[in-house]
């Protein structure tokens, strides 16, 4: 899932600026999982913002909703109303959810509310950690399922580095060292041979590095007629 | 690359004494946090003539220095001949070549290819990484630089190719222990002509591990220069004991080093000149440790030189080599081989 953290109350104080009318957009999904964006935290987040324009003698009038999910055009319909009412949305989404919403409704004006961090897991009731950077050309069948690319902190192909110490990475006690986790995943698969190929260069341009990436599936789009129906239904 | 062919890979002075079959030893240069030059030249002239080669260093521990190129310029104009260090921090494979473009061009013979120290350790923690390609990779790529005259996306060069000595590093106590010899093979098997090992004070397990990187022939297919340096104090060796990934340093060393300041201790506030005293034999003990450590080295077999790592104290280089019997350093005229 998308992993995201609550933004400082005074940066989204700032972000607000003299709105006086505010909508809290949360999402019914990734963010509800990990405890930032859900109903729960719109609710925590609209009460704080009433109080803090008390406090700070600048009421405002704070509207709250939650979709189920940000991050799809056809979610936000429902809405539209409430986000033509308000000075500024509020989301609670993810950076994907805040920018459906900018983009779904031009006429807004769309602010984060959340941090956006990272795809990975919870490890435990409150503990969350990266697993996939998104890079593209996925090579956990090499590694034992362990990616190094989000979670050796120089993305060595070819690891260890000298800086691996009884399990965690040279820059922390706190990380694992990718790298030994791949090694003990290997050993007990009895598959170390495969760390003994020096794997090349990559091309990173399945990453980010080769631009904004889009996926198109021919054989899942639309006949054209219709795709000019939605994209004029998605402006409107 | 099959290293006993006739003529040189790059002709440096270091592959030279090498393939002569002497007892290398290389030294280290840490460029300034400053854009002055004399100091490379001062501390170019400490090592002359103590070592064969010395590093210079890039961007160590991910302070930002003088570039290792430039600095790298400097000494040889002083007639120290540099290795240069490259790490893949802060280049991209497109910056690493044009680097080597230019160091090859200035007359730098030797590289060290590096992972390179995170850069949370250093004076920029907020810096991006780059880590476009690892070590091990950027070995590769400096040694099909020379040996196939391509670029690494694969263009052959248009003139003359960069003929670099290519070395790399080796930590022969990180973890998972079992795989450095393995981890060595890799370096090797991508073209490193040399390399040189993290500090070694503890005889016993380098013998352990180089045991192992005989059993796997790695000694017949590169140079291995095994890393020493001189400890200036107890508490720099605790430090170094607690704090470094795969730093070990056996308690008969740390001991010789609390000993050597005894005279010192239980003496109450210590006066400036008894500071001065007690750190002079400090340093004392610690040099003569490392020339012990260095002959003790010299008898284990793959060993092919040493890499003395001075790192702010380069006047110790000169008396640790002379101490060790290495001076006057071989001359190998390049029309030898
Ligand atoms: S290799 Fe790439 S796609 Fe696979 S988990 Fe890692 S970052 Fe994600
Ligand atoms: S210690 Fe491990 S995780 Fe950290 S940079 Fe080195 S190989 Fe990667």
């Amino acid at each position: 899932m998308i992993v995201a953290e609550t933004k400082p109350l005074d940066e989204i104080k700032a972000l607000l600026s003299d709105a006086e009318k505010v909508l809290v957009v949360g999402c019914g999904t990734c963010v509800t999982v990990c405890f930032a964006g859900g109903s729960r935290e719109v609710a925590i987040m609209g009460s704080l913002l009433r109080m803090a324009g008390r406090m700070d003698g600048h009421e405002r009038q704070v509207e709250e909703v939650t979709v189920q999910r940000q991050c799809e055009w056809e979610y936000l319909d429902a809405i539209a109303e409430q986000v033509g009412a308000v000075d500024v949305v509020l989301s609670l989404g993810c950076g994907i959810g805040v920018q459906a919403l900018a983009e779904h409704f031009p006429n807004a004006w769309v602010v984060p509310g959340l941090n956006t961090k990272f795809m990975g897991l919870p490890l435990e009731q409150g503990v969350w950690a990266e697993r996939c950077a998104g890079c593209g050309d996925c090579l956990l069948g090499l590694t034992g399922g362990v990616c190094p690319i989000a979670r050796c902190s120089k993305q060595l192909l070819n690891g260890p580095c000298g800086g691996s110490i009884d399990g965690h990475c040279e820059i922390n006690p706190e990380v694992s060292c990718a790298w030994q986790l791949i090694y003990d995943r290997l050993t007990e698969k009895g598959k170390l041979e495969v760390l003994m190929e020096i794997q090349p260069p990559r091309d990173w341009r399945t990453a980010r590095h080769g631009g904004p990436r889009t996926i198109v599936r021919e054989d899942l789009r639309l006949p054209e007629d219709h795709q000019a129906g939605q994209s004029m239904k998605q402006e409107a | 690359m099959n290293i006993s062919a006739n003529g040189y890979l790059s002709g440096s002075n270091l592959e030279r004494v090498l393939r002569a079959g002497h007892f290398a030893a290389t030294g280290e240069l840490g460029p300034p946090q400053s854009a002055d030059g004399s100091t490379i030249r001062e501390k170019a002239q400490l090592l002359k003539g103590a070592c064969d080669a010395a590093n210079i260093t890039d961007n160590q521990t991910a302070i930002v220095r003088m570039s290792s190129v430039s600095a790298g310029a400097i000494a040889l104009q002083e007639g120290l001949e540099p290795v240069i260090q490259v790490t893949c921090r802060d280049r991209n494979r497109l910056a690493i070549q044009s680097d080597i473009l230019g160091a090859y061009a200035q007359g730098i013979r030797n590289i060290l290819a590096l992972s390179g120290d995170h850069q949370t350790f250093g004076n920029h923690p907020m810096a991006k990484n780059v880590h476009d390609i690892d070590s091990i990779q950027l070995v590769q790529m400096i040694a099909e630089m020379r040996d196939k005259k391509i670029f690494q996306c694969g263009d052959p060069f248009k003139g003359q190719e960069p003929c670099m000595f290519v070395g790399a590093a080796a930590a022969p106590f990180a973890h998972p222990i079992d795989f450095r010899p393995y981890r060595l093979g890799k370096k090797v098997n991508a073209g490193a002509n040399f390399i040189q090992t993290q500090l070694i004070y503890d005889i016993e397990a380098f013998k352990k591990y180089m045991e192992k990187v005989r059993a796997l022939g790695l000694h017949e297919k590169t140079y291995i220069l095994a890393g020493v340096g001189p400890l200036k104090s107890p508490a720099m060796a605790r430090y170094m004991r607690e704090s470094v990934p795969g730093m070990l340093i056996p308690d008969e060393i740390m001991n010789r080093m609390t000993a050597a300041g005894a005279p010192w201790s239980g003496k109450g506030e210590l006066t400036k000149e008894d500071k001065k005293a007690r750190s002079g034999a400090w340093r004392e003990t610690g040099i003569k440790i490392c020339v012990e450590l260095i002959q003790q080295l010299r008898e284990i077999e793959g060993v092919s030189g040493v890499h003395i790592m001075a790192i702010e104290w380069e006047e110790a280089v000169r008396p640790i080599a002379e101490g060790a019997g290495l001076l006057p350093r071989p001359v190998v005229e390049p029309a030898a081989a």
